[in-house]
């Protein structure tokens, strides 16, 4: 303490002036990668990348409601007309003719190298005659009309076959020329963004975009939109909507009970300083260790302003109503050290989220330490320099003395030991009959997205025939060509599982580009026109067919085998070039291409059965591809770091009772400071278990903030009883009770929040801070606050 | 002058009475055929193509229910499902439903609505697409159907209906290349 004032406060002020700067410049990420792994294992990085950039979170489905079916054609072909010359945009889809015809053009003109059926045995003379026999019972059939035109050209049906391919899924219904839903009261639209799912910003803009190209809307119509996209934006705006209404409305909270505590605008203003001060240090320490900063690391930042204003409410309230300087000289001595040891267990609950492996979690960690300690030693170094010698708070006495009377009529009723013990035991006892349920292992949990939206976006993925992408068989490699010719290769075993009934079918982006080495073999496979000509004579010679018919195969065969493979660049300006686009992702150095399963329509269940699926693919030693199911990995991802929080929670409340044994130097007073906090996070858990929730990580949090809050309260009524005198008794537990309502204030607003994680968040601590001020008062009995004198605790 | 007044006024007089009668017995089948909610027939189906030597055959089920579905199911020599209800038509083949809107692709418009409108009685309907030429009676009749559209003229020439009362018995189809599809109904004993 032999800094001069003026040095700390230009210290303090350096340090202020030096975060505002990174807090000015710091990079905030708004994308969901705050819920992704750090360090991911293969897998997990395959599941990065679906989740961040898969053709599945760029997918924005739009849906036209209202009017009739003609106007709303007309506004779908409108919208397309205006958002497919965008860059923002990969591809808008309405179903339309013109599309489907440049399609079939490009598929027709190319389906020697498309074909899987081309080799050298299909050309042959029984090979011919089989698929031009083939050719002439479909002529038979209903289309054979319309077909026929057809066959002069492509007697062996590669076409069909290609188109069948394509076709996996059941095609939408097209209506006025657009896709419309079964039941036809919505026209659809699927516009894919160039931009990767996870770049929220991107995808509002996206959003804003089909929103202005639905402008002018003619009236009645109205324009309906769902997608990951669509999902994250609205996640996104809600959380922001919600931590900043809740972050106002609890801060005037806050500052209405500061100035009817303290009656001094200047109190207040100075009491606000080391909140703001840690939550610029917070933000500050996250951009210097990660190099950016979650936005949902700043949404929980309000969660600082319910801690960090006790210290300031401990000072101010504590020092009250004695000579100023004194009075401060006196709770620097014999308070700061109390407060100074709430804030290294905080430090030590929070140091235990650090290695998490959830990026959000490791962040909300940090920052909590950085804005506590940054907070704490304003209010001890700075606050008494900066407070005018003649302020003068509200004496808090007439009110500690109310408080004093309720506490001590509470200790006059039965012994508070046994119902502690008896409530510690109930409480457990719940929580082991709800051990099943406890935990909520599903990252759903966390999603802020309402069923019924959920269930808009599966009807409009039913009707557009666009599965919802969960089930991939994954090929990674070094190159385009060599995750192509591992999809292929993976093709006759996922054909086999289609026929087995195990899946309705695969897309795989081998089918719009086969691999360089299978275009080769089927342009190889082409006799030239005198063989393919002699061949033709002997195989349609017992068939209906007349070999002078087909002088148009013979040219075309002749002009593929002359022709190049075709390239990737080749597909654009077809809707080819999307559905390839989705199934390959292109990374530095590595490509992977992409494998959706679908589901058999016959299955009651939509779920694969995943296992048997693996079982395939590995017994087939298929080279780098394995198969995902992105539900069941995101899930398990999820629960690791549950796991792991809870484990890390463990090593953190360890890590308090070290802390507590040594600086408190008796085992007796660390179980009298942990008793009541314990029991506090116990009562809540069995209480919210009791109510039917399911905890999930965020409670955890919550439960960590307890103890953050809690310690102070516990360790000052184990102050006040080891050294009464320091201490005056109903100033003390004033200052709890304002610290402990400002907490239940920040909290309890947060519990009404519709914002899952928020709400989890608040329901723990705002109920677990009220519970853990109680259960220290009732447990710690200070000397001074006991009705009658029972016996004397040696300190140690 | 006064003769061969009165002969063109007979022949007039007796061309708006065969007309006439015409007019009255269409108008009596498209009644008893609206009469009808439901049916059933077995089909023989024969296309006759300039590509190939001999017709090709198929066959199989044809289910009608007012007003507006029909289904064609094909058992031989591929199974096939069709179905036409409202202003879609599916096609079922092995794995894969097509489910097609009839604004889209009006080429399909005389195939589909010269049986369907006809199974109806819907008269009105049939005009719509096609100039009608009604000639027999109504207890043995033939329904020539020419598309009113010139694009629809240049894939099909004439469409021709053949029935007893109230039941369809045959349906041919003329291509303008020259190619023709002949259908043959026999409608089924259980069928009302």
């Amino acid at each position: 303490m032999t800094t001069r004032p003026q040095r700390r406060i230009a210290l303090w002020l350096l340090a202020v002036a030096a975060s505002t700067w990174m807090v000015v410049h710091a990079h905030y990420v708004a994308d969901l990668s705050a819920f992704l792994p750090a360090k991911p294992t293969p897998l997990q990085q395959l599941l990065v990348d679906q989740l961040r950039d898969g053709p599945a979170s760029r997918l924005i489905l739009i849906a036209l409601e209202g009017g009739d079916p003609a106007t709303r054609g007309e506004v779908a072909r409108a919208m397309v007309a205006k958002l497919r010359n965008q860059p923002q945009f990969a591809a808008v889809e309405d179903g339309d003719a013109a599309t489907v015809g440049r399609d079939r053009e490009f598929l027709f003109q190319h389906r020697y190298v498309l074909s899987p059926a081309i080799t050298a045995a299909h050309f042959s003379v029984t090979g011919l005659r089989q698929a031009i026999s083939d050719t002439i019972d479909d002529l038979a059939g209903s289309t054979g009309l319309l077909m026929k035109a057809l066959v002069p050209h492509d007697p062996t049906g590669e076409m069909s076959r290609i188109l069948d391919r394509l076709a996996v899924g059941p095609a939408p219904r097209v209506e006025h020329g657009v896709w419309a839903s079964a039941d036809g009261r919505r026209t659809l639209l699927v516009a894919q963004t160039a931009a990767a799912g996870s770049d929220t910003d991107a995808q509002a803009r996206a959003l804003e975009a089909i929103s202005r190209a639905f402008q002018p809307a003619p009236p009645g119509v109205r324009l309906r939109l769902t997608g990951p996209g669509v999902f994250a934006v609205a996640a996104r705006e809600q959380i922001k909507h919600a931590a900043s209404r809740l972050a106002i409305i609890s801060s005037l909270g806050v500052i209405a009970l500061l100035l009817w505590v303290y009656r001094s605008t200047t109190a207040l203003i100075l009491g606000l300083l080391p909140v703001a001060t840690g939550a610029l240090a917070g933000i500050a320490a996250v951009q210097l260790a990660w190099g950016m900063v979650h936005g949902t690391t700043l949404g929980f930042g309000i969660t600082l302003i319910g801690e960090a204003v006790d210290y300031s409410v401990y000072f101010f309230v504590q020092s009250a109503g004695r000579g100023a300087a004194v009075a401060m000289q006196q709770w620097q001595r014999a308070l700061w050290p109390t407060v100074r040891l709430g804030m290294l267990t905080s430090v030590c609950g929070f140091a235990s989220l650090l290695p998490s492996g959830f990026p959000g979690l490791a962040q909300l960690g940090l920052y909590s330490i950085a804005g506590l300690l940054a907070a704490a030693l304003v209010t001890r170094f700075v606050l008494p320099e900066l407070t005018p010698r003649t302020l003068q708070v509200r004496d808090l006495d007439p009110l500690g003395n109310r408080l004093h009377a309720g506490l001590a009529r509470l200790q006059r009723g039965p012994a508070v030991g046994v119902i502690a013990v008896l409530l510690a035991v109930l409480a457990a006892g719940v929580l082991y009959q709800h051990r099943q349920t406890l935990w909520n292992h599903e990252l759903s949990a966390l999603s802020p997205i309402s069923p019924a939206d959920l269930a808009f976006d599966a009807t409009l993925r039913s009707d557009l025939g666009t599965a919802n992408v969960l089930d991939l068989i994954v090929v990674t490699g070094p190159t385009e060509e060599a995750v192509l010719a591992g999809a292929e290769r993976a093709a006759p075993v996922l054909q086999e599982l289609t026929a087995a009934g195990v899946i309705g079918g695969f897309d795989s982006p081998a089918i719009f580009l086969p691999s360089l080495a299978s275009q080769r073999a089927r342009l190889a496979a082409l006799p030239d026109r005198a063989v393919l000509s002699a061949r033709l004579q002997a195989a349609v010679a017992d068939l209906d067919l007349d070999a002078g018919q087909l002088a148009p195969f013979l040219d075309d065969v002749d002009r593929a085998r002359s022709g190049a493979p075709l390239a990737a660049a080749d597909l654009d300006g077809t809707s080819l070039a999307v559905g390839y686009a989705a199934l390959i992702l292109r990374h530095p150095g590595h490509f992977t291409a992409l494998l959706p399963l679908h589901a058999n329509s016959a299955s009651v269940t939509p779920d694969l059965d995943v296992a048997r699926i693996a079982a395939a693919v590995s017994s087939a030693r298929l080279a780098n591809t394995q198969v995902l199911d992105l539900k069941v990995q995101t899930d398990a991802l999820y629960a690791s770091y549950l796991e792991e929080a809870l484990r890390l929670s463990g090593i953190g409340l360890l890590l308090i009772i070290v802390l507590l044994r040594f600086v408190l130097r008796s085992v007796r007073r660390v179980a009298r400071v942990l008793a009541p906090l314990l029991l506090a996070v116990l009562a809540v858990a069995a209480g919210l278990a009791l109510l039917g929730v399911r905890l999930n990580i965020l409670h955890l949090v919550g439960m960590l903030l307890i103890f953050a809050v809690g310690s102070n309260y516990a360790l000052f009524f184990d102050t006040a009883q080891i050294t009464p005198g320091d201490a005056h008794p109903p100033r003390l537990l004033a200052s709890l009770g304002v610290a402990n309502v400002s907490t239940v204030i920040g909290f309890g607003l947060l519990a009404f929040s519709a914002v899952p994680v928020l709400q989890a968040l608040g329901a723990t601590v705002a109920p677990g801070a009220f519970l853990a001020l109680l259960f220290a008062g009732l447990l710690c009995r200070p000397r001074s606050l006991r009705p009658r004198s029972g016996p004397e605790l040696t300190h140690a | 002058m006064r003769g061969w007044a009165g002969l063109c006024c007979v022949l007039l007089g007796s061309a708006a009475t065969a007309a006439g009668a015409a007019a009255d017995d269409l108008d009596a089948v498209m009644h008893a055929l609206a009469e009808r909610s439901q049916g059933s027939a077995s089909f023989v189906e024969r296309h006759f193509l300039a590509l190939l030597k001999r017709p090709v055959e198929s066959s199989g089920e044809l289910f009608y229910r007012a007003p507006d579905r029909l289904e064609k199911r094909t058992l031989e020599p591929h199974p096939e499902n069709l179905i036409i209800e409202g202003d879609t038509l599916s096609i079922e083949r092995g794995h894969h439903t097509r489910v097609l809107d009839l604004h889209a692709y009006p080429e399909f418009a005389p195939f589909v609505e010269s049986i369907r409108a006809t199974l109806a009685g819907d008269r009105s309907a049939l005009e719509r697409v096609f100039n009608l030429k009604f000639t027999g009676t109504a207890a043995s009749w033939s329904l020539d159907l020419v598309p009113l559209n010139p694009e629809m003229l240049k894939t099909v020439a004439e469409i021709r209906i053949d029935g007893l009362r109230d039941l369809l018995t045959q349906v041919e189809i003329r291509e303008t290349d020259g190619d023709r599809s002949l259908m043959t109904l026999t409608p089924d004993s259980t069928s009302p």
